[in-house]
């Protein structure tokens, strides 16, 4: 048979650097977390992370003795700071259950050595976005009164609220994706309790295998979990920023009132999202020398994945400011000419500027392909989705129907110490993983191998 | 012999060679064995039967579960336990019940999904014999085995020996229990 080189190239082992074998593979994954010798990019990361998560403990501390009046939230923007974060933290969530999950069902085999990484991402981040509506309720403490419980008050959650079913909505979100998350590494726990010369690493590792062995029983039973697990995520990531969009277009308030925030919020979150990919995936692979296995290739899929949702977004600004003007209300058309010009103009301009015209830099392919610029422009996406979920509830909260009414929200100090202690919150069980879980899937990547194929070789 | 012992256990280099070794031990007739791998090889579902479970009745089941204790609970709350008139609406609002159904639904066919992969597995499992092979432990690396356990009726310590040592293994090894 001629074998051309055109054919050659799409088969699935070009997904990782050639030369690798079942050992090495398994081997430079593991010895990251099996080494005695830690980098400094580790400790000077995981520092700042434990640094940035003390002030979100101080923050924290003041907040529960004197209130949220700490923060910049007044009538009318109650909402301020805590669901802007909120809403950007579980939105970065998404891109990690859309590689292990999506990409699964699409058969998308590159994902392979990215998901695990990811998917920790959407875990961390979960776990960030779920503290601020906690905080944000003036008393946290009460959190349980979020759930139905037969209780001596005799009342329960309004289930025609789309507040409670956030509640719902994160809590599986939360629920499925570590249970995903930990069902994918069962194998690789089984792996390091193996190759472990620590005794009390043995143990943990081996506990936390539930004595896997590589059946082909139960890889079998694995394989139809694996893919049972990515169908129900599947509509549950969709539904999960879906059911976000729905705290703002429930209400009536102008610029929030809309039926395309469903796509369109799905459509950010998996804009940044990928951009925390990026970020995340450019450093790590560097410092830990695995350009190898999470290669230049997934750098490239990701940033036209975060061009294509940035599209997307585009897209949405576009219509919604169709939508306004169409419709003929005449407070929603007053809503977008506030956040045009008003005064939260430059919040406004700066988020076109990051989320839509910087962007298109990356229908270049040096920009795209190159990890110093794709870094940098992932950053610039994050602080646009930002500024955008800022816009959005500010601007609309701040400026609504009568003017009597209207207010306007300054943060203080400690709705930024809030914010980026959440940043350090992230970062620390981030690093915390890193250190202590492989961050790429070793047994998915060992799939990519060519000699991983049992067929063509039979003949 | 072959009564202290759990199985006959060969090792290979390769996944090719793991597979046809197993086509061939269920060609022969045995009917206990298994195979270990470092990752999941579909032609060995062909080679030892095992492309049929239960797992997928166990989430259909858990989704149904939860949909009808998402849909049911709201309707118990809301039309029983702590009506809430609001402006004379009706107290079955069922469109606003979607969203948690939903959630539910997904919840528990996911909890179930993870419940019947790890049931039909048996893990969390403390103990197996195969963990005795000497090499086993590059079962989760880079070696592939397969083990024919004692158990098999045609099981006979010589002669299954000599039936792995046909198949081009690395080594073949007793299995202790």
């Amino acid at each position: 048979m001629p074998e051309t080189p055109e054919l050659l190239e799409r088969k699935p082992h070009e997904d990782i650097a050639p030369g690798y074998t079942f050992g090495s593979v398994t081997d430079q994954i593991a010895s990251v977390v099996l080494t005695k010798r830690t980098p400094f990019f580790w400790f000077a990361s995981f520092g700042v992370g434990f640094s940035l998560l003390l002030l979100l403990l101080l923050s924290m501390a003041l907040l529960f003795g004197k209130g949220v009046g700490i923060w910049g939230i007044r009538t009318p923007v109650m909402w301020g700071f805590a669901i802007t974060n909120f809403v950007w933290w579980i939105g970065i969530g998404h891109a990690g259950t859309l590689i292990s999950a999506i990409l699964l069902l699409l058969n998308q085999r590159w994902r392979n050595s990215i998901n695990r990484f990811a998917e920790a991402m959407t875990l961390f981040a979960v776990a960030c976005a779920g503290m601020f509506p906690l905080l944000h309720m003036g008393r946290p403490w009460l959190f349980f009164w979020l759930f139905p419980y037969p209780n001596t008050m005799g009342v329960q959650p309004q289930f025609r609220s789309p507040l409670v079913w956030d509640v719902f909505a994160v809590s599986t979100y939360a629920t499925v994706s570590a249970l995903f998350w930990f069902v994918g590494l069962v194998p690789d726990l089984g792996t390091l309790r193996d190759r472990t010369q620590n005794k009390v690493g043995r143990l943990i590792y081996g506990v936390l295998s539930l004595g896997w062995r590589g059946s082909a029983k139960h890889w079998s039973i694995y394989e139809t979990a694996s893919l049972l697990l990515a169908g129900l995520a599947t509509p549950l990531v969709l539904s999960v920023h879906t059911v976000v969009s729905f705290d703002f277009t429930i209400a009536i308030v102008p610029g929030w009132h809309s039926t395309f925030f469903p796509p369109y919020f799905v459509a950010g979150a998996i804009y940044s999202g990928f951009a925390m990919v990026l970020v995340l995936a450019i450093p790590l692979r560097k410092v830990y020398g695995l350009e190898g296995l999470i290669t230049d290739r997934h750098l490239e899929n990701s940033a036209k994945v975060m061009l294509a949702t940035g599209l997307i977004v585009a897209y949405s600004y576009i219509m919604e400011l169709f939508g306004a003007w169409f419709g003929g209300d005449v407070y929603e058309w007053g809503a977008f000419w506030h956040r045009m010009a008003g005064p939260y103009a430059q919040q406004y301009w700066m988020l076109v500027t990051c989320n839509i015209i910087l962007p298109q830099a990356l229908w270049i392919r040096k920009i795209r392909t190159n990890p110093v610029t794709l870094f940098i422009w992932s950053m610039i996406v994050l602080v646009g989705m930002w500024l955008e979920r800022f816009v959005i509830i500010v601007s609309s909260l701040a400026q609504d129907f009568v003017t009597s009414s209207w207010g306007i929200f300054s943060p203080t100090r400690w709705d930024w110490f809030t914010f980026f202690g959440t940043v350090g919150l992230f970062l620390f069980l981030f690093f915390i993983f890193v250190r202590l879980l492989p961050m790429i899937s070793i047994f998915e990547v060992r799939t990519l191998l060519p000699q991983a194929k049992a067929k063509e070789e039979q003949g | 012999m072959s009564e202290g012992i759990y199985g006959l256990m060969a090792e290979f280099d390769n996944p090719a060679d793991l597979v046809k070794a197993a086509h061939a031990a269920r060609h022969k007739g045995y009917r206990k064995l298994d195979a270990y791998s470092p990752f999941p090889i579909e032609e060995l579902n062909d080679a030892l039967h095992l492309h049929k479970n239960k797992l997928p009745l166990i989430v259909l089941c858990g989704g149904i579960l939860g949909g009808l204790t998402g849909f049911l609970f709201q309707c118990y709350i809301t039309m029983v336990n702590f009506p809430l008139n609001i402006g004379g609406r009706p107290l079955y609002s069922w469109p606003s019940y979607i969203i948690i159904t939903f959630e539910l639904t997904i919840l528990f066919g996911a909890i179930s999904a993870v419940l019947g992969l790890f049931g039909l597995c048996g893990l969390p499992m403390p103990y197996h014999p195969v963990f005795n092979a000497p090499r086993f432990a590059l079962a989760s690396r880079s070696r592939f085995f397969l083990c024919i356990e004692a158990a098999d009726p045609l099981f006979d310590a010589g002669s299954t020996g000599d039936f792995l040592r046909a198949l081009n293994p690395h080594e073949v090894t007793e299995v202790a229990h």
